[in-house]
């Protein structure tokens, strides 16, 4: 009995430690520092959120820059991949099908980049590898009628290299491109 | 492909340079010394209260039997804790997302994945728990479970390198490991993440505009403070379903970067510090390069499957398999993170492992089933030293000298044990499995037809055997069938190999020391290095070639 009240007592108290005092310790340094990223990057228009910088979000318009697929229909109550098997027909199939859908609605398209015809890890991948932004850039050029030059100048503007030079991949955030695309055409 | 090999090379030297220092650490934590030391004056006024509130005699030493009995104990209460939490979450405070009580097995199976460091989920966190439970119920016990894996672990350094039965005290081994190591290191680490990105706030989810007017909920929470513990404790169970695939959880490489360093900064470092403390560094360093060589073939493997990618695809102009995967981390990066988290037992990914190339996959898959590639806290230099006390006994058996580990003779008690230990690992894997298959319920759980099915499931019950908590997600892990088998699994997969590797401390630990002597095969040599290798491939192989053959191999050859 005695040596279930010692284990149960410390229990307790490493519960009460790590389990509320740190998490509670580290909101409260995390608020003091870091505010913005704390609340999860919000995107403000106005004073309406309008996403998170880190959150894909569904984008339908063909003059918009379109997000990698999501399994998760871009709702992060339910996050989730594809979890599809790629080493099968079926999937080679569906995924050429997906691939020339592409080819159809951006003309002019050579090198297929992968990261677009294949569904993210998340369900929320903000990122578009910078060849997948820029194939978009004939299509989007034609719907919203900016021309195609001044894309491409947006496009590398917002590509973020390799961090510190060397880790990850060139990347580019959707959001930021269209929130500057809703400047222009609203 | 040269530049990922290039972040991988470097990545790979971070975690090396860390070794030596964090490993020294780590014996200054656990050394009961005579006298204070410096680290007891920086954390004694911490703890101090802790042993005097709870009862606790820091002077005690316990023999293994009272040392596992403090263990379990304070593990099963824990347990029970936990499961009570999930049960009641909709009456407990800072439920600000709603959510209900978790369902009895669903409760059953959570509560036991993340008391023994596996973070098996069969839920999704973002919409099946409150953030009282998310910290309560699954931050607390990454302290606790991995404090308890690293406590196990350095009494059995201290009984096979002592001279009597006496291992140390649980309680001060468990505080130590929670005070002076996971606590400090995870503070720092969380704050770095939100710098990052990652969210870290008692505030529910928000409800956003999309800029083509739609609605995006966007769900967040206490997030950092659980992703920093998640790995350095070798946990795994992410706050969102896609864990650390999830922008929220590993917002950009850098934090990939401090995720993958943080799993393997403490398995590693332990293998070095148990060279010290057994006196003989060679040693450490003998077992550290049989682990070493096995990552790094693994890691080629993967890396080099995943930039292959599918050749029918790859043929079409579609380079790389980038599906599960993400922008900002790439194939290399992704590869790497998969290599690690299944070596170190982790269980978390930034990538979904189901949509990995056949060979690809089989790579966490062997991995798991080794089981002793650094392995999580504590418990995988276990398995490393279970495999070099077999690997002793075998050569014994060759070339007739008598077994001896550490100057320690191995006789039949010990290699009873270590069988048991040995075997259990296999069995709990493949017998579910075969269970699982021959259950109609069970195999209506599976997403992908065929032999891509076998592998979800031979995942799943690898996962929990190996106490790792990755999975194949497209399994629907969450029935009966699965939240009870795979609990039980967990259970038997944690606990049997701890018991049996304490009774081998105690046993070996009063044994007297026979001085070296020509017929001894020393075990601190390249040579040994060579041989651990071989023992632990061969034995892995003749158990799990079959099922893996029938999975990932035979996917592969039919690959189009």
């Amino acid at each position: 009995m005695k040596a279930f009240m010692t284990a149960f007592r410390i229990s307790a108290l490493l519960l009460v430690l790590c389990g509320i005092l740190y998490p509670l310790a580290t909101t409260g340094a995390a608020q003091l520092l870091f505010p913005k990223q704390a609340e999860g990057s919000l995107i403000h228009v106005g004073s309406v959120p309008a996403g998170s910088e880190l959150l894909a979000q569904e984008t339908a318009s063909p003059g918009r820059f379109q997000p990698r697929a999501s399994m998760a229909k871009y709702d992060p109550t339910a996050s989730s991949g594809s979890n599809r098997a790629v080493g099968t027909k079926d999937y080679v199939e569906e995924t050429l099908a997906k691939a020339s859908d592409w080819r159809k609605q951006n003309p002019g398209l050579a090198e297929m980049p992968a990261d677009l015809v294949t569904a993210s890890g998340s369900g929320f991948d903000p990122d578009l590898s910078p060849e997948a932004a820029k194939a978009q850039i004939p299509r989007i050029s034609k719907a919203s009628g900016i021309p195609a030059d001044e894309l491409t100048k947006l496009v590398d503007r917002l590509t973020k290299g390799r961090q510190l030079g060397l880790f990850g991949e060139p990347r580019v955030n959707v959001n930021a491109l269209n929130l500057e695309l809703s400047k222009r055409t609203p | 492909m040269g530049m990922g090999l290039v972040q991988v090379a470097v990545t790979l030297a971070i975690i090396m340079l860390l070794v030596k220092p964090v490993g020294t650490y780590l014996v200054a934590v656990f050394d009961y010394g005579s006298g204070r030391t410096k680290l007891d004056r920086w954390f004694g006024w911490a703890e101090k209260p802790l042993y005097r509130l709870a009862g606790i005699k820091e002077e005690e030493n316990m023999g293994w039997k009272g040392y596992l009995k403090a263990m379990l104990l304070t593990n099963f209460i824990m347990l029970v804790i936990m499961y009570a939490i999930l049960r009641l979450q909709k009456y407990l405070p800072l439920n600000p997302d709603g959510i209900g009580n978790m369902p009895p097995a669903q409760a059953f199976n959570t509560a036991v994945s993340f008391m023994t460091n596996t973070n098996w989920q069969s839920y999704s966190g973002e919409n099946a728990l409150s953030y009282f439970s998310q910290m309560a119920a699954i931050t607390f016990p990454m302290f606790t479970s991995a404090a308890t894996g690293f406590a196990v672990a350095i009494a059995f350094i201290r009984g096979i390198s002592g001279k009597s039965d006496a291992l140390g005290n649980f309680y001060v081994d468990l505080v130590r490991a929670v005070t002076r190591v996971f606590l400090p290191l995870s503070f720092a680490a969380a704050l770095f993440l939100v710098f990052q990105g990652v969210p870290q706030t008692i505030y529910g989810a928000i409800t956003a505009t999309t800029l083509e007017g739609g609605r995006q909920t966007i769900t967040r929470g206490l997030v950092a403070s659980l992703e920093s513990i998640k790995h350095l404790g070798t946990n795994g169970g992410g706050w969102f379903g896609t864990n650390a695939a999830h922008p929220f959880e590993n917002p950009t490489p850098l934090t990939n970067l401090v995720h993958i360093v943080s799993m393997m900064l403490l398995p590693t470092a332990l293998v070095y510090a148990f060279g010290l403390m057994i006196r003989n560094k060679r040693q450490g360093w003998a077992v550290f390069g049989a682990m070493s060589f096995i990552f790094v073939a693994m890691l080629a493997l993967v890396m080099a499957s995943e930039y292959r990618g599918v050749p029918a695809l790859d043929a079409a102009g579609i380079h790389g398999n980038m599906e599960g995967k993400e922008v900002r981390f790439g194939i290399a990066e992704s590869s790497l993170f998969t290599a690690v988290t299944t070596a170190a037992t982790t269980g978390s990914v930034n990538n979904m492992h189901e949509s990995l190339t056949p060979l690809g996959g089989l790579v966490p898959l062997a991995e798991m089933m080794l089981n002793n590639v650094f392995g999580g806290k504590g418990v995988g230099l276990l398995n490393g030293l279970l495999y070099a006390i077999l690997a002793v006994f075998i050569c014994g058996l060759l070339v007739g000298r008598t077994p001896e580990f550490l100057g320690k003779k191995i006789e039949g008690k010990e290699i009873k044990l270590a069988s048991i230990a040995l075997l259990v690992h296999p069995f709990i894997i493949l017998a579910p499995t075969a269970l699982a298959l021959l259950t109609p319920q069970a195999v209506a759980s599976i997403s992908n037809a065929g032999m891509h099915g076998l592998s979800e499931v031979l995942y799943a019950f690898t996962s929990g055997a190996a106490n790792n908590g990755s999975a194949f997600g497209g399994l629907n892990a969450n029935t009966d069938f699965y939240n009870v088998g795979i609990g039980l699994v967990m259970l038997v997969g944690r606990y049997v190999s701890i018991i049996a590797m304490l009774g081998i401390a105690g046993s070996l630990a009063v044994k007297k020391t026979v001085p070296q002597g020509m017929g001894t095969l020393r075990t601190d040599t390249g040579l040994f290095t060579g041989i651990l290798i071989m023992i632990i491939i061969v034995i892995g192989a003749l158990t799990f070639l079959p099922a893996l053959a029938l999975g990932p191999i035979a996917e592969h050859l039919a690959m189009p």
